[in-house]
């Protein structure tokens, strides 16, 4: 057996192993957003600054390209953290899925290079296949798309043949179908088209369907897991959550599509579709505060390792909050057409990312870290405990202090530029330099420091958290 | 009553063939509404929501529909651009590469297209129709020489640019011709009450001036040019 507090990948699974490399990746990157983040923040106060060097597009680029591939480099991770351990079984193609996950990596480094060091191309579709396919979100180059899918689909046979070969579990169930969906879906927007409209409406299927449905399902399954794991919640009550989770969030989401559908040329019946069901999409995540909260409380906050429980309930309120209220407030046509394309949708969207995605991905680091450490003590009172602390402290403040900042840019936008501008370039501009508009931006940039601060204090916590612990883990009676 | 009975709306069975079907439900009536969409969103369909490309041939405006309630894109006569008139698949052609100049210069993260993008730049919506490019006789020449070299044009107090990006003039003129027929496209009114450029032919007015229904505010002041 491993010695407490020594860190030692031997009382780790193949799968887990595997998924360690995954979050070691995941956190540089995470890095990487908060760094491109700031500096693009920093043109916003000083449009100067690094001016023909990393313009903000680039910066901005790596941004959000940053955080959806730490994302799924940490949803992948926490796949293979709980596969062995749900199905019964080690990993099938354990090999590959190595294999596919160093592939991965380099093919991420080559793209980070070539949109920092070539930044754009001629307007040829070489371009689109080499350098940058200029699409917010899935801006990676095609032939990197093609890498993409090559390695999902052997995390998703690693994972499907797995649950085959042991025992299929309902979270096991729910996570190969979610899979499909995800996998499948990404090819919805690997093609191009002359047509703005066509490619929006696709384009859509995609980052949608990802983030508001099949993403949101995969972090349900974390939660689930995760939930078992921390506190010893009966599976019973934990898959029965998991099912009504599916039923709201599919049930609102799929339709919920139409809510960016009412601006690109599509046609009007979408404001009725998406309205409604988009206004629906808070529900599921209701349930999922009520399910997390009443389960934290039945076991009397009592769990095996509290830093993962707090990121586990700060999910639950984080994705409600920023996923479900900040998305309800502008979901309705009616306000979109003042809301859409304005600091609004920023505000929302870091907020929605943050709440629903990072905090489970730190949740499941966490967990992970424990075993790695020998299943080392993480309850109450653990020694050095004020970083984990500290860190989700930062971190929340920052983000808070982000969103409600860009909320205020957002609103003030809304007013000027468009309902009484009437979105024009002038207006734009005169939006723009309002003095509200640019204290919202210097309170982003302020809450953009205090968030890269709970980052370095994240970072290093769980590179030391339990090394100077003697006791063993505390074991929770599964009810 | 017995505890040990399982209550049929909390269990577990209930709530997987109800997430199944509800979810199998929604797809069928997404795939359903999909190909509607696609087929009304199809380049010069019958639905004329997204214009055949050739419509950059015309001069294209948009005016407040009663009946609709908002702003619509009008095509009006013919106004070829740069002066070439275009067949379809010239046009689709010239369109095409414009939004592949679009797309490898990475507009996307700093403007925003019909709405989607980064929130640096203006919205190109319905930047063809923008008031300020000046006047519609010049517009096209001022754009073309503006994205070959914007990083001397700075068109706002607040010193931010647009970053020289190596546009060729090929590019450019594609690229205005994308702008051109993106600004046809019936995006339901989005954005609300914006003022296109003044398209009336001097000195007479053609056609009749619709009457807005709302007031427009203040006209903004002439854009502050270096």
């Amino acid at each position: 057996m491993a010695a407490i507090g020594i860190s030692n990948s031997a009382p780790l699974n193949g799968g887990q192993k595997l998924a360690m490399k995954y979050f070691t990746v995941a956190i540089a990157l995470f890095g990487a957003q908060v760094l491109f983040g700031l500096l693009a923040g920093i043109q916003y106060l000083n449009p100067d600054f690094l001016f023909g060097i990393l313009d903000f597009s680039v910066n901005r680029m790596l941004h959000i390209n940053a955080m959806v591939v730490w994302l799924l480099f940490g949803f992948i991770g926490s796949v293979y953290w709980l596969l062995e351990d749900e199905s019964g079984v080690p990993v099938v193609g354990l090999g590959l899925g190595n294999l596919s996950f160093w592939v991965f990596t380099l093919a991420v480094v080559v793209v980070v290079l070539v949109y920092l060091l070539v930044q754009v191309g001629p307007g040829e579709l070489k371009s689109i296949w080499l350098i940058n396919e200029g699409r917010e979100y899935i801006e990676a180059p095609r032939w990197a798309d093609i890498g993409i899918v090559v390695c999902v689909l052997v995390f998703f046979f690693n994972v499907a043949a797995t649950f085959s070969k042991g025992k299929f579990t309902n979270i096991g169930g729910v996570l190969v179908m979610d899979l499909v969906a995800l996998a499948g879906l990404y090819l919805a927007g690997m093609w191009y088209t002359p047509n703005i409209s066509m490619d929006q409406h696709w384009w859509w299927w995609v980052i949608h369907l990802w983030v508001e449905a099949t993403w949101e399902v995969l972090v349900g399954c974390l939660m689930a897991y995760g939930l078992i794991k921390t506190m010893g919640v009966r599976r019973k009550i934990v898959e029965t959550w998991l099912y009504i989770e599916v039923a709201l969030m599919f049930g609102s989401g799929i339709l919920g599509l139409g809510h960016h559908y009412f601006w690109i040329g599509t046609p009007e019946y979408w404001f009725t579709i998406g309205g409604f069901f988009s206004a629906l999409e808070p529900i599921p995540l209701v349930a999922m505060v009520v399910h997390a909260v009443f389960d934290a409380g039945t076991h009397k906050v009592k769990s095996t390792n509290n830093p993962a429980l707090a990121w586990i309930i700060a999910q639950a309120f984080g994705n409600f909050f920023g996923a479900g209220v900040w998305g309800f407030m502008h979901t309705l046509p009616q306000i979109n057409l003042y809301t859409h394309g304005t600091q609004w949708t920023a505000s929302h969207g870091h907020l929605a990312f943050f709440g629903a995605y990072v905090t489970m991905v730190i949740a499941f680091m966490y967990i992970a870290i424990q075993k790695w450490r020998g299943d080392v003590y993480m309850s109450g009172n653990l020694v050095g405990a004020w970083k984990w602390k500290w860190a989700l402290f930062l971190l929340h403040a920052g983000m808070i202090t982000m969103t409600m900042a860009l909320l205020i840019s957002g609103y003030e936008q809304s007013q000027i530029e468009r309902a009484i501008g009437g979105s024009t370039w002038m207006a734009y501009f005169e939006a723009q330099g309002h003095v509200w508009f640019m204290q919202g931006m210097l309170w982003r940039q302020i809450g953009g420091w205090i968030f890269a601060a709970g980052f370095v204090l994240l970072a290093w916590d769980l590179l030391t958290i339990g090394k100077r612990e003697t006791r063993p883990a505390l074991k929770v009676q599964a009810e | 009553m017995s505890q040990t009975q399982e209550l049929w709306w909390a269990s577990e069975s209930f709530w997987r063939k109800t997430a199944i079907w509800v979810t199998a439900g929604s797809f069928v009536v997404l795939i359903f509404l999909t190909f509607d969409t696609v087929d009304q969103i199809t380049a010069g369909s019958k639905s004329e929501r997204v214009k055949a490309y050739s419509v950059i041939n015309n001069r294209i405006d948009y005016v407040f529909d009663e009946k609709r309630n908002f702003q619509v894109p009008v095509i009006g006569p013919e106004e070829p651009l740069f002066g070439k008139k275009l067949t379809e698949e010239e046009a689709m052609a010239m369109v095409s590469k414009g939004k592949l100049t679009t797309q490898a210069k990475n507009c996307m993260n700093c403007h925003t297209l019909l709405g989607n993008g980064a929130y640096y730049a203006p919205d190109l919506t319905k930047s063809w129709l923008d008031p300020m490019w000046g006047s519609k006789e010049t517009r096209e020449q001022t754009m073309v020489n503006f994205l070959i070299n914007p990083q001397d044009h700075l068109y706002n107090a607040l010193g931010r640019r647009m970053p020289n990006l190596g546009i060729t003039e090929e590019e450019a003129r594609a690229t205005v011709a994308f702008l051109k027929w993106m600004s046809a496209i019936d995006t339901n009114g989005f954005p609300t009450n914006f003022k296109p450029i003044d398209q009336t032919d001097a000195p007479a007015p053609a056609a009749p001036v619709v009457e807005p229904v709302v007031e427009p505010m203040a006209e903004p002041a002439a854009p502050a040019q270096q």
